[in-house]
């Protein structure tokens, strides 16, 4: 008994160090987006209520159009969740319920498809969009790769896969079409996977800073996270408080994804994303 | 008749139809593309121009071969998965399993490790750029220990910091996916373990450690991709690849060489030779770690 309570304050232990470690750079970056002057020692830590100011977020703004970058990140995100629910959903009850020619291939396709580095891709990708096609420096452009997820389809055809078969098979003797099926019965029965896919699809868009970077050369095209690398990587330097300046943007940029992620975080559990990646 | 031929729901098809246009439009035509483009002598053109664009055999794979950065570069991927890969795998099992066993607090410590994977790269890069820089809080706490020159320009030290970063980053989805298999392993193999006498640090190594090997294998097989992935990091924690060339990566030398220097003939050859490398390492870790076939 005394061991097992011992054993268990070293759990504790090693779950607060790894918490530590994990949540100080936020803690400094917040602290950080806010000192007037930078304060690298290790008392910089701790907030001194004089040196505390928000004009590194005017100082960002000024720089770079922030309000322009969030909803140029918005569109792309939204964008990308839009297809990926869309499709996702079809494919996934294809895959699930529907019996057809080519169905345990398309499912091989699907998971194959999860190993491919996205990376290797772009440079054909590169030429056919932004050289091609003319897309660069456009909504479209940006999402077209993401547009739908594998990941997503693997998740809701494994929450298809767990309604019981006889609700379809009645549906479908009362005279039910597919589509109907789908939207009436399927749908509402795999809300929780609805969920589970957007929060997995937002970090996906909100976070890239490849491809973007890649096809935007507009700074008013730019998602945040493409213009906040540009503003650390070139600008930053010219600034009067460069260290200020940054982190109130990464704050703006993290914000947004740690807050969903924080309201949804239930929804955000290890055997969606087991079976997401396990297929 | 129809049916036969399709299936008894040919709507299936009709349904999974997009998602079939997707693979086709943005992996399969682009790796064809690629490969392609690799045995071309392929440029940038305006949209429309008819140029010509010679087979030229395996002359840009001899190009890419003999350039001592993309050697360089393939060196840097190697020093990153030796420290990323180990790295994960022990801290996520370890993590993993102290949350699967606690009781309180437990939506806190799993909130507190997903924060930096569900967060952007850059946001927390600009945090890790002050954190590691040469009057950093860590060299000012390190004192006369901290290195010179510092961390991220200093190029013995360049990519491991670059590794930790990544490792720091992705632990969160690592440990979840620990997570999801410490579920399926059965309770009564720890007890028999500890009638036999052995304490947690014995349940660990011979019950826990093996019974989520296949998610080991995903974990390295997932690490390993990321690794070969890595852009985001050195191009920004190291201002493009930085010290002369010590944590430039091959998909940061795919930009550089196709996009900045307009070579994509070279990038593409870069690009399928990295494929190749991933897929032998990937063989070469599933013989390793073993693993059940799934």
């Amino acid at each position: 008994m005394k061991r097992a309570l011992g054993s268990s304050a070293a759990m504790y232990v090693v779950l607060s160090l790894g918490a530590l470690a994990f949540l100080f750079p936020f803690y400094y970056m917040v602290i950080g987006s806010l000192q007037t002057t930078v304060d690298p020692s290790p008392s910089g830590a701790f907030p001194d209520p004089g040196n505390l100011t928000l004009d590194n977020y005017g100082a960002i703004n000024a720089r770079i159009d922030l309000l322009q970058g969030l909803a140029n990140s918005g569109i792309f995100t939204g964008g990308v969740i839009l297809g990926t629910v869309v499709f996702g959903v079809l494919a996934g009850y294809a895959l699930a319920v529907l019996h057809w020619r080519g169905r345990s291939a398309t499912f091989s396709l699907v998971l194959l498809v999860q190993v491919i580095p996205f990376q290797l891709l772009m440079i054909p990708l590169y030429v056919m969009i932004a050289r091609d096609y003319g897309l660069a420096d456009s909504y479209a452009g940006m999402i077209l790769p993401f547009f739908i997820n594998s990941t997503a389809v693997i998740i809701f055809r494994q929450y298809f896969l767990q309604l019981p078969k006889e609700l379809f098979d009645a549906a479908r003797i009362d005279g039910a079409g597919e589509l109907r099926l789908l939207w009436n019965v399927a749908l509402p029965l795999v809300r929780p996977a609805l969920l589970t896919v957007v929060l997995l699809t937002f970090i996906g868009p909100w976070n890239e800073f490849l491809w973007p970077f890649l096809i935007t050369k507009e700074a008013s095209m730019q998602p945040l996270a493409v213009s906040l690398a540009n503003f650390l990587s070139n600008i930053a330097a010219s600034t009067a408080n460069p260290f200020g300046a940054t982190l109130a943007g990464a704050v703006v940029l993290a914000a947004p994804a740690v807050a969903l992620f924080l309201v949804f975080q239930r929804y955000f559990t290890s055997n969606d994303l087991g079976s997401g990646v396990k297929g | 008749m129809l049916r036969r031929i399709l299936g008894s729901h040919p709507l299936g098809l009709v349904f999974a139809a997009p998602y079939l246009i997707f693979i086709g439009v943005v992996f399969a035509y682009p790796i064809v593309f690629a490969v392609w483009m690799s045995f071309h002598d392929y440029f940038f053109a305006a949209p429309g121009a008819v140029v010509d664009r010679p087979f030229v055999g395996f002359d840009n794979y001899v190009t890419v071969l003999s350039d001592p950065d993309v050697w360089r570069s393939f060196g840097n991927v190697g020093i990153f998965l030796v420290i990323n890969v180990p790295l994960t795998v022990a801290l996520s099992m370890l993590l993993a399993t102290a949350l699967d066993r606690v009781a309180r607090a437990k939506t806190f410590f799993r909130v507190a490790y997903y924060v930096p994977y569900v967060t952007a790269s850059v946001a927390v890069v600009a945090v890790w750029l002050f954190l590691f820089s040469g009057n950093g809080l860590v060299n000012n706490i390190l004192g006369p220990l901290a290195p010179d020159p510092s961390w991220l320009i200093n190029s013995a030290l360049a990519m491991p910091t670059i590794a930790l970063f990544v490792t720091w980053k992705g632990l969160g989805f690592y440990i979840l996916l620990y997570l999801a298999a410490l579920q399926n392993v059965p309770r009564e193999l720890y007890e028999s373990v500890s009638m036999d006498g052995g304490g947690r640090i014995r349940q660990f190594f011979s019950v826990t450690v093996p019974s989520v090997r296949p998610a080991t294998l995903l974990v390295v097989l997932l690490a390993t991709i990321t690794g070969a992935n890595l852009f985001t990091e050195p191009y920004l924690l190291t201002g493009g690849g930085g010290p002369n060339g010590a944590s430039t990566s091959p998909v940061l030398l795919i930009y550089q060489r196709g996009i900045e220097q307009g070579n994509p003939d070279i990038a593409a050859a870069i690009g399928v030779i990295l494929i190749i490398f991933v897929l032998i390492i990937a063989a070469l870790q599933r013989r390793l770690v073993g693993g059940e076939d799934r």
